[in-house]
């Protein structure tokens, strides 16, 4: 099993949820977060405006689904596509991160593994 | 000089100025949370261009002797209003003036429920400047400053405080408003902040009490009754859009209950000097049914109203002005309605909305044609910076920031 964690712009979250399900995830979660990268922070006010813009945390959104090993490539691809900026993409569209999961376990029946997610 | 008079005029300016933040609140927790403080600055700058815009010329054009059609210029920079009142007046000409910017400058920010989250907002405060001048200080004209809606009739148009100048007027112009600017790339689905909208909603709510009693421009009886039945068309037509829908959905939500008070709110504007409580509950329940299915429908129908300035405040103020030619007794408006027999002052109502809307729909739409065309301007921000949220992209502030996100 694997999980997929993808750091992405928030105002794609519905397309990437969108993709993640024609993909055959069953199950995702994804929570706002903020952060930064190759940017270097997003541009703001400083305070009442008197001052000259400074630069503060991005917000983004990171998105996560457990898949078993033969999704991978489906589920990279669709995500990519979907958080992907029209065209040759922008700094800032995000990341995905995949990593081994060693055992999940189905509350209610107490199923495992695959058959748990 | 009457004193109570002048301080219940101030009183209720003052209740009247509170509807533009209690609008900005009502709208910005409507919306996307990352063009919350981009909503709530729309409303809010329309008190300070508004505010200038009316003391520099917006008066003197609405109220200024001119024609049938448009005041003049002579009262430009408030020249010839005079500071000290004549010992019969019933209060100085300046509360006047005061009374009447506030709500010079709530119309426009009505019109901006249309266009929220995508318009661009340095073309907006030219927008405000303008609109002003060529749309609402015409029509307040034509209502209230001696123009030709006055003269329809026995006795003019019935419109105790504002229906067709602000209600009508501002929802016609939100249509011109949403077809020009386009739909929204990626509309949400459910308010940010449901407590924002109620308590907009109830902001609202306060200040129509000055807003419509204040219109009495007495401290009178007049205007005790306009206070009643403001309060009672407002309840009933939140709890007549709660039932419904309850019985479609089974359920009733919060921001359904507040928009249903708005728009019996919206309804009773006109009426509130020409009936009692039974025509205020009546006027109360038509609001909340026609403007429920009014949302429904103007959805439907393709054109991205963002926050439904149209089926509330267009049809709430259409509801009301036909409304009032209805239920008007003759006791107090000195014009039988239909209720009494006599379906004249219908007519004339029914002149009154159709000339407005086609006046402001027509001068809104070419004002923001106009304004779309001008190179630097244009109506709509970039894709990149509408994907963003106004609030980041626009005015690099956030409505929200979390500890440590800073």
């Amino acid at each position: 099993m694997l999980s997929i964690e993808a750091v992405i712009k928030p105002e794609r979250v519905n397309q990437v949820s969108a993709a993640l399900q024609e993909a055959g995830c069953k199950g995702f979660y994804y929570f706002n977060v903020t952060g930064q990268g190759g940017q270097g922070g997003v541009e703001v006010l400083v305070g009442r405006g008197g001052r000259t813009a400074g630069r503060s945390a991005v917000p983004k959104t990171l998105i996560r689904t457990i898949i078993d090993d033969s999704m991978k490539e489906a589920v990279v691809q669709a995500i990519l596509n979907a958080a992907r900026s029209p065209g040759e993409g922008e700094i800032g569209d995000g990341k995905i991160f995949v990593s081994e999961i060693k055992e999940a376990i189905r509350v209610r029946t107490g199923e495992t593994g695959t058959d748990a997610i | 000089m009457d004193t109570g008079n002048t301080a219940w005029m101030l009183t209720a300016s003052a209740l009247v100025f509170f509807m533009t933040p209690g609008l900005a609140l009502f709208y910005g927790g409507l919306v996307r949370a990352k063009n919350l403080v981009s909503t709530i600055m729309y409303s809010f700058t329309a008190i300070g261009v508004v505010s200038i815009v009316w003391v520099l010329w917006g008066y003197s054009l609405a109220f200024g002797e001119g024609n049938s059609l448009v005041g003049d210029l002579s009262h430009i920079g408030l020249r010839g209003i005079d500071y000290v009142p004549s010992a019969d007046a019933a209060y100085p000409p300046l509360a006047d003036v005061v009374f009447q910017m506030m709500f010079a400058i709530i119309t426009p920010a009505l019109i901006t429920g249309a266009f929220v989250e995508r318009f661009k907002f340095t073309t907006y405060l030219i927008f405000l400047v303008l609109w002003i001048t060529i749309v609402y200080a015409p029509i307040t004209h034509w209502v209230w400053g001696g123009g030709w809606i006055s003269g329809l009739g026995e006795v003019g148009a019935l419109d105790f405080a504002g229906g067709t100048v602000i209600h009508i007027n501002a929802g016609i112009a939100a249509v011109a408003a949403a077809l020009l600017v386009g739909k929204r790339r990626n509309p949400g689905v459910q308010s940010n902040n449901v407590p924002f909208v109620v308590l907009g909603a109830a902001i609202l709510w306060f200040g129509w009490f000055g807003f419509n009693a204040g219109s009495a421009l007495a401290a009178d009886y007049v205007a005790v009754n306009a206070f009643l039945v403001t309060n009672l068309a407002a309840a009933t037509a939140a709890i007549t859009w709660g039932l419904v829908s309850q019985i479609r959905n089974g359920k009733m939500g919060a921001v359904g209950l507040a928009t249903g008070a708005v728009a019996g709110l919206v309804a009773i504007t006109p009426a509130a000097g020409a009936v009692g409580v039974m025509g205020a509950i009546a006027i109360g329940f038509g609001a909340g049914v026609l403007c429920y299915f009014a949302v429904a429908l103007i959805n439907a129908r393709g054109l991205d109203d963002a926050l439904d300035v149209f089926a509330v405040h267009g049809i709430g103020g259409i509801w009301g002005a036909l409304a009032t030619g209805i239920f008007t007794v003759s006791a107090m408006t000195g014009v039988p309605g239909v209720v009494e027999g006599s379906f004249d002052q219908l007519i004339v109502q029914a002149q009154a909305v159709l000339g407005t809307l086609a006046y402001s729909g027509i001068a809104s739409y070419v004002i923001l044609l106009v304004l779309d065309k001008i190179p630097g301007l244009g109506l709509r921000v970039s894709e990149a910076e509408e994907d963003q949220g106004l609030d980041l992209s626009v005015h690099g502030e956030r409505a929200m920031v979390d500890d440590g996100a800073d």
